[in-house]
């Protein structure tokens, strides 16, 4: 009960996110929804997942703060407003309907299938010494994952490095 | 089954946004928002009635668990989803230098 108000609030602050004017504005309200998922995850049994989110979206929204203060929204004149808004809406339909095509065929809610995690449970203290099983499965079990991962977030940090240089000066003959 | 009408619907507000908008910081609250929507769905998947968290401790009355092969896999997904965030925002920030503007169809330079 208190996830279907949890993800109800989230959808709410997520219209609210999309659709508000002012940018900063919407910055805050998709906070909103970042921290209404880390409540979500604590309710869920995550508690790693919820600390992780929580470092997460506190970045996430300096960053996104970083991007939108001191900017002024530029006024945009909707063209073709009926014609993209209907098409983006039938879009939407379909992926809905496809969506609830996939969902009958997954488990119920509460009973999760847990075929590939059963070895896991049975050996994971005794192989990794590990008494968190989310810490052994992401650095023994998986650990190439988590490889990935680091690679992942340092190309980023490269990426973000090359975007944000200064150009250097040209010379002067 | 709510629980999972619920999260797509999320998913489809974040497609929304991503389809519709022209701002370019909609676009990428849009990109957040799937994501977060997607996080939550794995979770979900994982999630069962009466268990306990992924953790071994001593005296413990309840002795089922929930899964946590999704944790884990949504652990480094959410990691992931951080430097993405910011990658995009530098671009987007970059863009904002470059042309005075987050409108999508006044960056003319982006057509191919």
């Amino acid at each position: 009960m208190e996830l279907h108000i949890l993800l109800l609030f989230m959808i709410f602050a997520a219209i609210i996110a999309i659709e508000v004017k002012d940018l900063l504005s919407s910055v805050i309200a998709v906070g909103a929804v970042g921290f209404a998922l880390c409540l979500a995850f604590l309710i869920l049994k995550a508690p790693d997942l919820a600390i992780t989110q929580l470092v997460v979206e506190i970045l996430c929204l300096i960053i996104l703060i970083r991007a939108t203060i001191k900017r002024d929204l530029p006024l945009v004149i909707e063209g073709r407003w009926v014609f993209n808004t209907i098409s983006t809406l039938a879009f939407i339909c379909l992926f809905l309907f496809f969506a609830w095509l996939a969902l009958r065929e997954l488990p119920r809610f509460g009973e999760p299938i847990m075929a590939v995690v059963k070895k896991y449970l049975q050996e994971g203290e005794g192989r990794t010494g590990a008494v968190n099983l989310v810490t052994a499965i992401i650095l023994d079990f998986r650990a190439y994952d988590t490889l990935g991962e680091a690679t992942v977030l340092f190309t980023s940090v490269i990426g973000i490095m090359t975007v944000l240089r200064r150009p250097g000066r040209i010379k002067k003959k | 089954m709510i629980l999972y009408l619920l999260c797509i619907v999320l998913f489809s507000i974040g497609l929304y946004g991503v389809l519709r908008k022209r701002n370019l910081v909609k676009i990428i609250i849009g990109l957040g928002i799937i994501e977060y929507s997607m996080n939550l769905f794995f979770v979900l998947l994982g999630y069962r009635f009466q268990g306990r968290a992924p953790i071994d401790a001593q005296d413990q009355a309840i002795l089922t668990m929930v899964d946590p092969l999704p944790q884990a896999l949504v652990l480094t997904s959410i990691v992931i989803g951080l430097g993405v965030m910011a990658l995009v925002i530098s671009i987007a920030i970059r863009i904002y230098e470059k042309y005075g503007t987050f409108d999508i169809t006044k960056i003319k330079k982006l057509k191919g």
